[in-house]
């Protein structure tokens, strides 16, 4: 074991995976000479080539519909978008081409690929380039989507949406890049297996479900309302969006008695509002308390420092629901 | 407002591929004359069917594009890549699809290719190398580039092809995937079918350019206009672009001018033109070009007759075949979701 940044968890991922597998290959803008906006590929060009580590012009829409062709016929493209908002400007390719493509066609093609990149608020980039985007691509069957917190479940959960066989959603938040966790030694392979959730925190009184840099936020506030006011919290990672994993959610609230979903992007119809309403339909016997969601109040992220803090669902707001939940 | 001037003849073509220079055989045209004429009438019967009610949602047939799709099957090899937009089922038939499968596929039966799940719009079959007609306009483009991409990053000696309308012309992706094309020097054509109708309005009055295979010069792609309803022409322009695409030279563009001789779509009323243009442009529709060339070539109108009368048998069977055939089990509306 060894401390490394979400990134370099990233890049080791790409590289043993491209190492290990020759029919993966990478795809996006500035990734290869300039190693990648936030650095993730860095190095990656100067070991497996250009024929391998694909810069692009600034075509979303060209270079996501191409790498859904390479798929089609058995390559394993991982595509990298700048920013997660692009994700709109291809929006197309993704939705209509990549997710329906096995349905329509009856089993006969399948796309095998990852689309990757980084997402959130926090670094004031504004509306543009801060959006969370999960709760979008939940509603399109035929993609998954994984949301990791931590660089050993980046590292475990890219390798297998490498190797998965369908469209793979993998989110980086951009708060989570140099954050620095475990990481087994390089070369030592793992993996994570998608729709599988993990309990980051034991806890007696209140479930929290999230994921990507929500967690953190999460984790942070129940130390926190430990130490503050005795609650004891426990945090469920569900690192996975698509699929989800109740059985883990509902297995915790059997033990806490009350929920609360925590996600950055927006509350309303979003990830949270389907795990409440999951917990209704399949086991409200479970609850000793009406579930809530948290997420961000309905506006577009802001720039200015002060209005970006005040918007994001982060630890002052978990804090505020879990107590309130508990009076 | 004004009305549509099409030109009476097909316009003359203007660049490289003006004459066939690899002129067909007799024995290889005949095939052709066949397959055009299973094309024709396969399309005509759906026509048929729909009219009558026995297919749903939107349909949109080939009827004197044939050319295109049987000149390039002629040209290409069975593994090399195709892609093309939803007016897709004569390539597919061209490439050796099953009518009695296709005609399934259209009525949503189980014995379609895919189950029915995909229909007219989305005719599909890898073992024919037909990676995928799409519905979204310009979307299959990018998808071919990827996989001439996909070719060149694993050294094979295949090529892609996409097929698409006039229409897709002002689509984004498809300039962006031109200009990637070329600068990547991928293996792979750009067929463009101009019957000169984006879906209702001709492209007269969207266009700000009159000659589509002008756009992609900008690009520094080779790139032509040719006789799309002479399938002679349409084998030779083909064979050509795939020798320079095999030898590393990358994409060209073909510009092929055809006419839709039936509307857009199934039910599609056809107020935008009329019936005189219709009549005028039969004169220049490949079948009927093909059959003159070969009456030329002193095949006779007997033993023409006779391939006709073999064909539609084959295609009355065929849609004997999918009337009667089974619906898909309503346990498949949940299956191919992921792969697993």
């Amino acid at each position: 074991m060894r401390k490394t940044t979400f990134i370099q968890a990233i890049n080791e991922a790409l590289r043993e995976e491209m190492r290990r597998d020759e029919r993966v290959f990478l795809i996006g803008e500035d990734i290869g000479y300039y190693g990648g906006l936030f650095r993730v590929t860095r190095n990656l060009l100067e070991e497996f080539g250009e024929r391998r580590v694909i810069d692009t012009p600034i075509s979303e829409q060209g270079f996501m519909g191409m790498a859904i062709g390479a798929a089609m016929v058995g390559l394993r493209p991982v595509v990298e978008l700048m920013y997660m908002d692009f994700y709109l400007v291809c929006a197309d390719q993704i939705f209509n081409q990549a997710a329906k493509m096995h349905y329509m066609t009856g089993g006969l093609l399948h796309v095998p690929m990852v689309i990757r990149g980084q997402q959130g608020g926090g670094k004031r980039y504004g509306s543009q380039h801060s959006s969370c985007v999960e709760s979008t691509f939940a509603q399109f069957p035929g993609i998954k989507v994984v949301a990791p917190a931590t660089p050993y479940d980046a590292k475990g959960l890219l390798i297998s949406a490498i190797r998965d066989d369908n469209p793979v959603l993998f989110l980086e938040h951009k708060m989570l890049y140099f954050t620095r966790g475990d990481l087994p030694d390089e070369g030592v392979e793992y993996t994570v297996p998608i729709g599988k959730a993990d309990v980051k925190r034991e806890g007696k009184d209140l479930t929290i479900a999230t994921f990507s840099y929500t967690l953190l936020q999460a984790l942070e506030a129940a130390e926190e309302l430990k130490a503050e006011h005795g609650i004891d919290v426990e945090v469920v990672d569900l690192r996975s969006v698509t699929p989800l994993d109740m059985e883990t959610v509902y297995t915790s609230v059997a033990k806490t008695g009350r929920l609360l979903a925590v996600h950055e992007s927006q509350a309303n119809a979003g990830i949270g509002a389907e795990i409440v309403a999951r917990i209704y339909e399949e086991a409200p016997y479970l609850l000793a308390a009406p579930a809530r969601r948290l997420g961000m109040a309905p506006a577009s992220i802001p720039v200015s420092k002060v209005l970006e803090e005040e918007l994001l669902p982060w630890k002052n707001d978990i804090k505020a629901t879990v107590l309130s939940m508990l009076k | 407002m004004t009305e549509p001037s099409l030109k009476a003849s097909v316009p003359s073509a203007k660049a490289a591929v003006a004459e066939p220079t690899a002129v067909l055989s007799t024995e290889q045209l005949l095939p052709m004359y066949r397959m055009m004429f299973l094309i024709r009438r396969v399309e005509e019967s759906l026509l048929e069917l729909a009219e009558s009610g026995k297919i749903g949602g939107a349909m949109h047939t080939a009827i004197g594009h044939e050319a295109a799709a049987v000149g390039m099957a002629a040209a290409l090899r069975k593994e090399d890549y195709l892609t093309c937009t939803y007016r897709g089922h004569h390539h597919s038939l061209a490439r050796g699809m099953d009518p009695k499968r296709a005609i399934c596929e259209v009525l949503g039966k189980a014995p379609g290719f895919a189950k029915g799940k995909g229909g007219s719009m989305h005719f599909v079959d890898p073992s024919l190398g037909l990676m995928g007609a799409n519905g979204i306009v310009g979307a299959q483009v990018p998808h071919a580039a990827g996989m001439a991409l996909a070719a060149k990053i694993r050294g094979e000696d295949r090529i892609a092809i996409t097929f698409f309308g006039d229409g897709a012309m002002y689509q984004g992706v498809m300039h962006e995937t031109f200009n990637m094309a070329q600068k990547w020097k991928l293996p792979v054509i750009f067929y463009c079918e101009n019957n000169r109708y984006s879906e209702m309005t001709p492209i007269s009055r969207t266009s700000s350019v009159s000659d589509l295979y002008l756009f992609v010069r900008a690009y520094g792609m080779e790139s032509m206009q040719i006789d799309g309803n002479d399938v002679e022409v349409v084998y030779d322009a083909i064979t050509k672009a795939a020798a320079r695409a095999r030898a590393g030279e990358g994409p060209t563009f073909i510009e092929g001018i055809t006419y839709r001789l039936a509307g857009h779509m199934a039910g599609d009323l056809e107020t935008y033109r009329t019936p005189e243009e219709i009549e005028m442009q039969r004169a220049y529709e490949p079948l009927a070009r093909l059959h003159q060339k070969l009456l030329d070539r002193g095949v006779s109108e007997e033993e023409l007759n006779k391939i006709r009368a073999e064909v539609e048998e084959e295609v009355q069977e065929a849609v004997d075949y999918a009337l009667e055939a089974p619906w898909p089990d309503i346990a498949e509306a949940y299956t191919d979701v992921y792969k697993v």
